[in-house]
């Protein structure tokens, strides 16, 4: 238990040190809360505190900006975000299939992590990548055309 | 001592780097390797060369040949018959019913484009501030700076005719007027990456493809209106767009094209990128103001119907593709820009063409050509000769359009009537 | 950078880098690539021609290569074009010649 407290400090210290470089930017919130999220893996209302108090603004406020955008998460998250894109192209290309498939092979449904912690299954808006659609990403890898279980097993197997 | 006398331009767009054009380089790497000709060749990664559904593709310099759907298993052949022997390998190039198409500017894809923003996408090494500037880039800033007044490049844009790229093809000029007339200790400019319309990768090719081209013309921008700070804001979906234009500007700040006294003529400018969170509506203009003020992008009314503000300050929004065009019409001349297109709608619009499409991809292509043209000619037709039925033009507040509008203009005037 | 006129200076320099891709290209040496062309030396003919190229400066030559040519019995064979005259080609060659070719 120490342990964990001792991590779950030093990931403090580290957001401390950010907002410290970065709260003099103008508006820096949006930023310090990408980071947050790096640093944690997602951002709970421990961490939304935190920074409120670092930055001297309420807590409601970043609660506010962390519910409005779809990038922000607060409940922990996979090792890897897997973003089926289902943007227009994509989905009459078939990425309602694509996402059948991949709930299926990862036995999760939507907004859901593997049990085992590596994926999260989270749908996001056109990556315009249309050509290749219908098309998924994970972290900065796109994966277009995926119409076949084989081809998913496959990449994910490059994901550890 | 320079002995390359093979450019080898591999497009690493996101479409050709999905499709596997980053092992291909590699492999390219190793077989130059084997074959001892390191030296002989220049192995350059550009952006979006276009033909997406090509993917892979590439050009090799200097004969210009172009080759689709190259595998990393393809190499090997490339470089010891068209590298060693100078032999073209035909089975990689396009065929026209039957005959091989060896050269790039020969490819149907390309030859009713004309390519104004998108000119040196796919041409150019996107991360070498060298290369832009031997395509002539930062000259027309360069020449703004140190020759003309803040009005005069306000007026040269009302005479080029350049309207907003975003959609709704309002006259940049009147943007900038507004917040040149307007007195303000300081002003901003923001340029708009939050590209969200279904289909559109437009924004993210050219900020990927060409990142000098879009800090050049937000620079001459901001000084037609007395803005000294700029704002790129990119979605948090495009990682590539975001480090190239961030790369761009560290560039740009170290050899002294951005900072302080650019040109030696007193002007200042600076500029930095904020990352979308993923939201559509922040491509709204006020919507995407208070995304950057680090709040909820909620859209809120305007004061002045045209006038935007940020932190209280006088702001223009301008589209990326809007502020692609921007130095060209000043190396080329705003006579130039205007005898394309319509009469209205002037210049050329950048296209992403996706869906049951043979050539899908990103094009270029003078305002007012048909839509029959775009998907035929253009285009390809459709895949397997099917019947075309509809395409949708446009976001969300764009509209679909049937057989009976194939001969509509691609202009603001003509497919805002035909949309029903 | 503060002038047009340095602007100017870092644009030829990397106009020179880019000349493969189109420009301002006076001479253009085509060296035969086939297999007798190879046999008989003509990676070293081009290899030359590139290094004597850079050594001078030439920045608006050229070199770039083509398959067999049909004149196997003078291989290497190379077809030097320049703009506006009529093409010239030179058989038997080899890294001397290039050399004496050159200036």
């Amino acid at each position: 238990m120490a342990a964990v407290t001792q991590e779950q400090n030093r990931l403090y210290e580290r957001l401390a040190e950010v907002i410290e470089e970065k709260k003099d930017l103008r508006n820096p919130l949006i930023e310090i809360l990408r980071i947050a999220q790096e640093i944690f893996g997602y951002l709970p209302i421990e961490v939304q505190e935190f920074i409120a108090e670092k930055m001297n603004i309420p807590a409601s406020k970043i609660y506010g900006v962390v519910t409005f955008y779809n990038f922000f998460s607060m409940k922990p998250r996979g090792k890897y975000t897997l973003n089926v894109c289902t943007g227009t192209a994509c989905f009459v290309k078939g990425a309602p299939r694509l996402i059948q498939m991949l709930s299926e092979e990862l036995g999760v449904g939507m907004g859901e992590t593997t049990q085992d912690g590596r994926f999260t299954l989270s749908a996001v808006r056109c990556v315009g990548a249309c050509s290749l659609a219908p098309v998924f990403v994970i972290g900065e890898d796109t994966f277009g055309r995926i119409d076949a279980k084989d081809k998913i097993k496959e990449i994910l197997s490059r994901y550890e | 001592m320079s002995l390359k006398r093979i450019d080898l331009l591999i497009c690493c767009g996101s479409g050709c780097v999905s499709a596997g054009s980053l092992k291909i380089k590699e492999r390219f790497h190793e077989v130059l390797a084997e074959h001892n000709i390191t030296s002989e060749v220049n192995i350059i990664e550009t952006g979006c060369m276009g033909p997406c559904d090509y993917g892979p593709v590439m050009v090799i310099y200097p004969e210009g040949i172009f080759y689709k759907k190259v595998t990393v298993d393809d190499v090997a052949e490339i470089v010891s018959e068209h590298f060693v022997k100078g032999r073209p390998v035909s089975r990689l190039m396009l065929h026209d019913e039957e005959k091989a198409i060896a050269a790039q500017k020969d490819v149907p894809f390309y030859q009713k484009q004309v390519k104004v923003a998108l000119e040196n996408c796919g041409y150019i090494d996107p991360e070498s501030l060298d290369e832009y500037i031997a395509t002539g880039g930062y000259e027309a800033l360069g020449t703004v700076l140190t020759e003309m007044k803040p009005q005069d490049v306000i007026d040269l844009i009302k005479e080029s005719g350049l309207r907003g790229r975003g959609g709704g093809g309002f006259p940049t000029h009147i943007k900038w007027q507004m917040v040149h007339d307007n007195k303000a200790d300081e002003k901003y400019i923001i340029c708009n990456g939050d590209e969200g319309d279904p289909g559109a990768f437009m924004d993210r090719s050219l900020l990927e493809g060409d990142p000098h081209r879009i800090l050049e013309g937000m620079m001459i921008a901001a000084y037609a209106m007395g803005a000294t700070n700029g704002f790129f804001y990119i979605r948090a979906e495009y990682p590539l767009a975001i480090k190239r234009i961030k790369m761009a500007i560290e560039q740009a700040k170290e050899v002294g094209l951005m900072g302080k006294d650019i040109f030696g003529s007193g002007f200042c400018f600076d500029a930095e990128v904020r990352t979308g969170a993923g939201a559509f509506v922040c491509g709204e203009e006020m919507a995407l103001i208070h995304s950057i003020e680090g709040m909820r992008g909620n859209p809120t009314p305007k004061l002045h119907i045209l006038l935007c503000r940020s932190w209280g300050k006088p702001t223009v929004v301008n589209n990326v593709e809007t502020i692609g065009n921007i130095p060209t019409i000043f190396r080329k001349g705003a006579e130039w820009f205007s005898s394309m297109g319509t009469e209205k709608s002037k210049g050329t619009k950048v296209f992403a063409l996706t869906g049951d499409i043979k050539n899908t991809g990103l094009v270029e292509v003078p305002m007012g050509i048909t839509l029959r043209e775009l998907i035929f000619d253009v285009g390809g037709g459709m895949i397997g000769n099917h019947k075309f039925k509809a395409v949708q033009l446009g976001g969300p507040s764009g509209g679909c359009l049937t057989v009976d509008h194939l001969d509509t203009g691609v202009d603001y005037e003509s497919s805002k009537n035909a949309v029903p | 950078m503060k002038t047009l006129a340095d602007l100017k200076k870092i644009r030829e320099k990397a106009q020179e880098d880019m000349k493969l891709r189109g420009g301002n290209v006076r001479i253009k040496i085509v060296v035969g690539m086939g297999t007798s062309g190879i046999a008989m030396g003509a990676r070293e003919v081009m290899k030359t021609f590139l290094e004597e190229i850079a050594a001078r400066n030439l920045t608006d030559v050229l070199v770039t290569q083509t398959g067999e040519k049909g004149l196997s019995s003078m291989e290497p064979v190379v077809d030097l074009i320049e703009e506006g005259k009529p093409k010239v080609t030179y058989g038997n060659m080899n890294p001397d010649k290039v050399k004496k070719s050159g200036g």
